[in-house]
């Protein structure tokens, strides 16, 4: 039991600096409490259940063996029955083996991680004859991404929304969008029964008040826990991530987000061909199939590489506010320091990176 | 080497079986060909198409493929309210019964896993739930643990009864001293199945309806209620089809548990009602949509209101031991109350789960004609094994398949 060890899940944002001691008392895997924080000045071990039982390197040196072998047979299959065809169709039909029985993103090492981006570059590249850009940049060290919304700018436009579906590739045909914006009525107070997410009229209405929703980035996901596959996790600087090539599309994560954090992938997603945004992050808005979960990643393409998320560019009252939490300059922390806070359904121990507050 | 021998010999023997029968036989068995072909169908329409040939959407992510997995785990766990008394408790009347029993678990499980495996969205990637070759995130998600329990259960279901079935096969006597041991796990493990089961609901805070202590123990008396009811039924069938003998006694036996479990069953949802309607909170509201609907939507309405009268009828007819006696009675008391505690423990609980959503949206759900293909076809499939099953049991264990030196 070390002395960071609490009660109640808490996610101490003040205390963070001063603490020198890793040791986590939560007992989870990677990730799963705020006591795994990045700026210890030990770098610790990062994933407790696994190297307890040493079944990370095992399962790798596996992984590498089975793919391997794999490949080299499917390579061996497709040489001797193709003698005519092409040299990109036994390309493609390696890459396609290897991206079929590659392991979870979680667990690979950076080398490992690069294959896959190349290998899915040139897969889209020998699929569609475009090139794209897709980075597999890890969490930065001293880094926790919170959020926090102003709910007495926000007019209801919903430039958010449209900027999201744009920068993040999201299925057309099923208008997947994974801002929602609830409209309420005043004097209600936070009345979500009431109000409506999917208005079209003028904005904003007499009367009424607006409130955006998305996945929080919890620091204690319930989402994560229930995965039975891991292909969702918490990383290092807090966004919740899932690996869509891992994730096995059993929806339970669905069902454990108290936010409605998550959209499902219930057939094949499709975005024009010159609609696509070709900034691609592994982890983000890369391309998606059918069968899989997605939700917002804070735009990990973006944020990992100093920009903002594209809602809180789109938004033209600057009702949203992004940021680094361990940052003791950042407007975020200002927000979280003068404003009076709060964050929804607070009683479930999700501990929410999103915070709304009132001017 | 002579196990073999004779093991390959009573697969050949019960092929033999299967495929020899009355006309009744070969109609029943052709018409859950045809449901299984037609579920096949459905399914690679739902392969092409993704799951969106469903009626499944991001605010009900959860619809007729878990609520029958939920339902029909909790038949496989009846299994064991026979082979307790049977093996443990050395109680002859029922030993007749507990082959069909485990026949019925093993049927009810592999049903289970197709439910799992069509509800999937992505069955070609399936190995990442394996342990070792893939990432077994255990203990922490609950679906490992029912991954780990469900094909336990199984296993042990599955060997049990082949013991028993190739000593008698071979005329020689079954020795508690071997099967024992695995039916004593079995009756824990049959209680273990369940509770998790019950877990996979309710360990998630963002769901109240589930998330109430007494999902477990509820579902824990429902299934003791609805598995062996169902027995039930089968040995009436059996015993009318067949030369298998079945006493009297062996069905007032378990027509006994039924009614216990029944009853327990009903004070645990009069003490859920009360909760929820007494001192409703914004909590109360999934209960309040399945009960009476929430702003004018109420698909599962006429459902509940079917599912609570034939629950409380059961139970009545149950209790009596005039009326229970009367085997005609128990048959239709058994026949609601499975019907009664499907629906119950079935989209009952599931759907209005998802109901209202995060946010209090109420978006209901429709099962789509593929998802009902779908559905029938892994019952049909269900049926089918069972079929097989109890007939090749049936002939060891009145004789007429025996191993022939
Ligand atoms: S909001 Fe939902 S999806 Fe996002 S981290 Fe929290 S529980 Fe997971
Ligand atoms: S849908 Fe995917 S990410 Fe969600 S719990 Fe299942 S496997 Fe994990």
């Amino acid at each position: 039991m070390s002395d960071t060890k609490k009660k109640w899940f808490s996610l101490n944002l003040n205390n963070t600096k001063k603490r020198t001691s890793s040791s986590c008392g939560c007992g989870k895997t990677e990730g799963g409490c705020g006591s795994h924080n990045t700026q210890n000045p030990i770098k610790k071990p990062k994933d407790g259940y696994q190297q307890v039982f040493d079944v990370k390197m095992d399962r790798r040196s596996a992984f590498k063996q089975l793919t391997a072998s794999l490949a080299i047979g499917a390579g061996a299959v497709s040489t001797s029955c193709s003698m005519i065809a092409g040299e990109e169709t036994k390309e493609k039909a390696q890459i396609d083996w290897e991206e079929q029985f590659k392991g979870n993103y979680k667990l690979m090492t950076d080398q490992e991680k690069n294959d896959t981006v190349n290998r899915l570059v040139r897969s889209y590249q020998l699929r569609t004859g475009k090139s794209i850009n897709m980075s597999s940049k890890n969490a930065e060290e001293d880094v926790l991404f919170g959020y926090a919304f102003n709910i007495s700018k926000c007019q209801g436009y919903m430039d958010c929304v449209t900027a999201c579906v744009e920068e993040n590739n999201q299925d057309r045909n099923s208008q997947m969008q994974y801002i929602r914006i609830h409209e309420m009525k005043d004097g209600q107070g936070f009345n979500f029964n009431e109000a409506d997410d999917n208005y079209y009229h003028e904005v904003p209405a007499e009367g009424h008040f607006y409130m955006g929703t998305q996945c929080f980035h919890c620091d204690n996901p319930p989402c994560v826990e229930v995965c039975p596959v891991q292909a969702t996790w918490r990383e290092e600087d807090g966004l919740v991530v899932i690996d869509y090539d891992w994730c096995v599309g059993c929806r339970y994560c669905m069902a454990a987000c108290p936010y409605d954090g998550r959209r499902f992938n219930w057939s094949t997603p499709e975005v024009p061909e010159e609609e696509v945004n070709k900034n691609q992050h592994y982890l983000g808005n890369r391309m998606r199939k059918k069968g899989v979960m997605e939700k917002c990643t804070f735009c990990v393409q973006r944020s990992r590489s100093g920009q903002n998320p594209a809602c809180v560019e789109a938004c033209p009252t600057g009702a949203r506010i992004f940021g680094n939490l361990l940052d003791p300059d950042s407007t975020i922390r200002w927000v979280l320091e003068n404003k009076k806070v709060f964050r929804l359904k607070e009683d479930l121990g999700t501990e929410p990176k999103f915070w709304y507050f009132m001017d | 080497m002579k196990t073999m021998k004779v093991f390959k010999s009573l697969i050949v023997d019960s092929l033999n079986t299967i495929t020899h029968g009355t006309k009744k036989y070969h109609l029943w068995m052709a018409f859950l060909t045809f449901g299984m072909l037609v579920g096949m169908y459905c399914y690679s329409i739902q392969l092409e198409e993704g799951l969106s040939a469903t009626g499944m959407t991001d605010s009900v992510s959860w619809g007729l493929y878990i609520s029958n997995f939920t339902f029909l785990v909790g038949v496989a766990a009846a299994a064991v309210m026979l082979v307790m008394p049977t093996y443990v408790l050395k109680d002859i009347d029922f030993k007749q019964a507990v082959l069909i029993g485990e026949g019925l678990a093993v049927a009810a499980l592999i049903m289970c896993l197709a439910f799992v495996i069509a509800d999937m969205g992505g069955p070609s990637v399936l190995w990442h739930m394996l342990p070792g070759i893939g990432v077994f995130n255990f203990p922490n998600s609950m679906l490992t643990w029912d991954v780990i329990a469900l094909n336990g259960y199984l296993i042990i279901n599955i060997t049990i009864p082949l013991y028993i079935l190739f000593r008698h096969y071979q005329n020689k006597e079954a020795k508690p001293r071997v099967y024992l041991p695995g039916a004593l796990i079995s009756v824990f493990w049959a209680i273990g199945i369940h509770l998790v089961t019950a877990f996979l609901y309710q360990g998630l805070q963002a769901k109240p309806f589930w998330n109430n202590a007494l999902l477990g123990p509820r579902f824990l008396a429902s299934a003791f209620a609805a598995g062996p009811a169902l027995i039930i039924l089968v040995l009436a069938i059996i015993r009318s089809h067949t030369t298998f003998k079945i006493p009297d006694k062996t069905i007032k036996k378990i027509a006994l548990v039924v009614t216990v479990a029944a009853q327990i069953n009903l004070i645990m949802l009069i003490s859920e009602l009360f909760k929820e309607f007494y001192a409703p909170t914004h909590h109360s509201e999934s209960a309040y949509y399945l009960f009476f609907g929430l702003h004018g939507k109420d698909a599962l309405m006429p459902w509940i209101w079917t599912a609570i009268p034939l629950n409380i009828l059961a139970t009545i007819l149950l209790t009596f031991h005039k009326l229970r006696n009367n085997l005609k009675v128990l048959y239709f008391a058994c026949f609601i109350l499975f019907i009664a505690i499907w629906i119950e423990k079935g989209f009952g609980l599931i759907i209005p789960g998802f109901i209202p959503g995060s946010y209090g949206k109420i978006a209901e759900y429709t099962p789509t004609g593929i998802e009902i293909g779908v559905t029938l076809g892994i019952w049909a499939m269900g049926a089918f094994i069972f079929t097989i099953l109890a007939r090749t049991a049936i002939n060891i264990e009145t004789g007429v398949l025996r191993y022939k030196r």
